[in-house]
């Protein structure tokens, strides 16, 4: 089976995208991170070690610097995680990186995806769920159709866009963005696998799959939907990462319960990377992921949180539904709630109150936000 | 030279700013710095050679804390006080010239007369050497201090000579400028002022013959003759006259209306006892909590190791502080509890409530600003535009405060027990 491409598309709603681009290291700690290291695992899944691809669009150093931390460099080097080749491929001039408009890229890597013959897999990285490659990978032999993606009910199919298939088969007949009225349930789950033929459809200009691609494989009676099991989280806003980090724990518990973290002061579903040290008197959790060399010092209440690599949360402090950027700082006594996210090496100082701030990159914190706001 | 001191205590009807905290306990009898609001007056009274007795005057009717308190401090000052019931509010000159008699009786040839709810360094002896020097056994003498332009329009205003002090004008919160020099509300006099105070009476008993439809007000905006204001119908009419003197000081002063100026207060008094009573003082120890700047704790408080306090906080009778706790600028009432790693800022925490852990309780000060010597605390309206003004947090008694939950600028009434976060919210 083919390879594994990542796409890092999209802005991220209202918030720049310099939060989302983390990785918290290989036992992924952060929910992120647990995005790679699915694919990465579910992949290896198939029985075959595959090289895997991720595009680096222009202009976001931050995306490069993290593929270098993962053995990536612009050039071909070597990926984690053993079987896996992950290759940095910089485009060398815009096609396609803002949201829905991978396709262009597709064609730039024309040639290294169709080197082998073989179908390969396209995902887009703002979701999380259990990554059903070895699943889709069949369905996909068994229908022979150019390309195949995976759909998931929602309650709210209306903020999606929707897709209509045939109940037997799963070949898609059509799509429908945001209905007005219910169409059908289920929605693009962003996962897609590809046989190397889609390759011709695409030109090499900034092309969105969903929009111009896949309506005419449906209309040709080339697309085909597999419907998702377990859960599924659109992460790309702040508190919708939080709510999907919740459920990636919970199915966790389900099925490696093992890894979860236990003990005292330990409550629900909470996931420690092993470097990281929590002081004493603490109460962690529910649903909180702690990252690599996080130290979270004495009697600090943590709850439903992301808590990134290297960064400090100083003693008696209180957080709840926020996300604490790499190597931040966050002072005593300090509260936080209301998804207030912290991007990179931020510093909080003592005895303040965040309440839904958004604090960009670099930024010292001396003053409380009672109301939600853009700290720049 | 025989010499008396009378304070204002005023009555329920007056220090409605000061609700809910004035609910429990009368206002000058508030805890700031750790004792009494009242009890530093008492004391800078005491101190003054040839001090016969203090009168605490009022319209408060007699009640148990009073009456404690009088017996405790008449047994530390060793000097007689007594309260002086006014049958009705009187205003600040009625209530002296109804006990007139008292007052004088033991051959007192001068008499202070303090307003309760002011926090000061009472310069006492300075006012006596002062009127020896500019005036004579005569001569009435008021405290005065300076205030900047904006905020002098809300006292009462004083214009005086500049070599001799002799006041020449004399304007009760005017609505354009007068001067800077502004009534701290503490008054030197001699038996002399009752004849001033007298003529006044007399003036507005002849009004009200005048007027007799209810109806009707009379100048003085009261139905009785006997409700007389020193300020107002004293003061204004002794301007110029050659008997009334002012005498400025450089020392802290402050008015106590809201529950925010007493947290202001506390800080001014707690810097004082550095130098007056450095016992008063909590200190760093081993084994104690962190102590930063100036602390006050009542002896009985238990108060964990961990815990960090200050600057500016008083810690009350019987209070539990538990680990990791911070208190910054507060008051905690006497039998308060606050558990393991609660924040408390700029709040007054009211006797016996407890605060969950990790609990963030946390008001706005009001404070005047540090960089113009004169400024003063600002009386805030409660609301503003619509909305309550972020001011301090209050507690009253007895409140119950959840764990975990952050309570913001918002006064709980008394015996609330809270299942949520408040923020900007009076809490009923």
């Amino acid at each position: 089976m083919g390879e594994v491409w990542g796409q890092e598309g999209g802005c991220w709603g209202d918030t720049p995208g310099w939060i989302r681009h983390g990785y918290a290291g290989r036992e992924a700690p952060c929910a992120f991170g647990c995005v790679w290291m699915g694919r990465a695992g579910s992949s290896r899944g198939t029985g075959r070690g595959m090289p895997g691809w991720t595009r680096a669009g222009p202009g976001t150093a931050g995306r490069v610097k993290i593929r270098r931390d993962w053995g990536l460099g612009r050039d071909a080097g070597t990926g984690r995680g053993g079987a896996s080749r992950t290759r940095a491929l910089g485009s060398p001039r815009p096609c396609g990186v803002a949201h829905g408009r991978a396709a262009g890229p597709l064609a730039l890597a024309r040639d290294l995806l169709a080197e082998d013959g073989e179908p390969f897999f396209v995902l887009n990285s703002d979701v999380i769920c259990e990554f059903p490659f070895a699943a889709l990978a069949r369905f996909h032999r068994q229908h022979g159709g150019e390309g195949s993606l995976v759909v998931t009910r929602v309650e709210e199919p209306a903020k999606y866009g929707v897709v209509v298939c045939e109940a037997d088969t799963g070949r898609i007949c059509r799509f429908v963005e945001k209905p007005r009225v219910f169409v059908s349930n289920k929605i693009n789950a962003g996962l897609y696998i590809f046989s190397p033929g889609i390759l011709q459809r695409i030109q090499l200009r900034p092309t969105s799959i969903e929009k111009e691609i896949f309506p005419a494989m449906a209309q040709d009676g080339q697309l085909y939907a597999m419907e998702l099991q377990g859960f599924w989280m659109d992460i790309g806003q702040p508190k919708d990462f939080l709510t999907g980090m919740c459920m990636y724990l919970q199915a966790l518990r389900a099925q490696h319960p093992e890894k979860l973290h236990s003990g005292p002061g330990v409550v629900g579903n909470v996931l420690v990377d092993p470097s990281a040290k929590i002081g004493a008197n603490c109460v962690i959790g529910p649903n909180v992921t702690i990252g690599a060399g996080v130290v979270v010092e004495d009697g600090v209440r943590i709850k439903r949180c992301t808590v990134l690599e290297g960064a400090r949360i100083r003693s008696h402090s209180w957080l709840e539904s926020c996300i604490v950027g790499w190597s931040c700082s966050v002072g005593q006594w300090v509260r936080m709630e209301n998804v207030t996210v912290l991007g990179e090496d931020v510093i909080v100082n003592d005895e303040l109150y965040l309440n839904g701030a958004n604090v960009l990159p670099h930024k010292s914190i001396a003053e409380s936000v009672p109301e939600p706001r853009i700290i720049m | 030279m025989p010499l008396k001191a009378v304070i204002l205590i005023g009555g329920p009807q007056k220090g409605t700013r000061f609700r809910p905290l004035s609910f429990e306990v009368p206002k000058p009898l508030f805890p700031v710095a750790g004792v009494p609001m009242v009890q530093h007056h008492i004391e800078a009274c005491a101190k003054v050679p040839g001090m016969k007795e203090i009168l605490l005057m009022g319209f408060y009717q007699p009640n148990e804390a009073l009456s404690r308190f009088l017996v405790s401090a008449q047994q530390e000052f060793k000097v007689p006080i007594r309260y002086l019931q006014e049958y009705a509010a009187l205003g600040t000159g009625g209530g002296i010239y109804h006990f007139r008699d008292q007052i004088l009786s033991g051959g007192a040839e001068a008499f202070f007369v303090l307003n309760a709810d002011v926090c000061s360094e009472f310069p006492l002896q300075e006012m006596l050497e002062f009127r020896q020097q500019h005036g004579d056994m005569h001569s009435f003498v008021i405290l005065g201090t300076t205030a900047n332009r904006t905020q002098a329009l809300n006292y009462g205003c004083i214009v005086a000579n500049a070599g001799t002090q002799e006041v020449q004008h004399y304007v009760e919160k005017p609505s354009t400028f007068v001067s800077e020099i502004i009534n701290c509300g503490i008054y030197l006099f001699t038996p002399a002022i009752f004849q001033h105070i007298g003529e006044v009476f007399q003036r507005n008993q002849q009004e009200l013959a005048l007027c007799p439809y209810l109806g009707e007000e009379s100048s003085n905006g009261w139905q009785r003759a006997e409700v007389i204001r020193l300020e107002q119908d004293v003061f204004t009419a002794l301007a110029g006259s050659g008997k009334l003197y002012v005498y400025k000081t450089d020392g802290f002063w402050s008015q106590i209306k809201s529950a925010g100026s007493a947290i202001y207060a506390s800080r001014l008094y707690l810097n004082q006892y550095s130098k007056s009573h450095p016992e008063r003082l909590a200190q760093n120890k081993p084994g104690g909590p962190v102590i930063r700047g100036n602390v006050y704790i009542h002896p009985t408080a238990s108060i964990d190791s961990t815990a960090v306090l200050g600057p500016n906080v008083s810690i009350g009778e019987g209070v539990t502080v538990g680990a990791g706790v911070r208190v910054r600028e507060s008051i905690v009432l006497h039998g308060a509890s606050l558990h393991d790693h609660t924040c408390v800022l700029n709040t007054i925490v009211g006797w016996d409530s407890t605060i969950g852990r990790w609990a963030r309780v946390e008001g706005t000060p009001s404070d005047p600003n540090p960089n113009d010597p004169y400024a003063k605390i600002d009386s805030e309206t409660l609301f503003r535009d619509g909305r309550l003004t972020p001011s301090i947090t209050i507690l009253g008694c007895s409140v119950t405060i959840p764990a975990e939950v952050v309570i913001l600028n918002s006064i709980v009434l008394p015996h609330k027990e809270l299942s949520r976060s408040y923020k900007n919210q009076i809490i009923l």
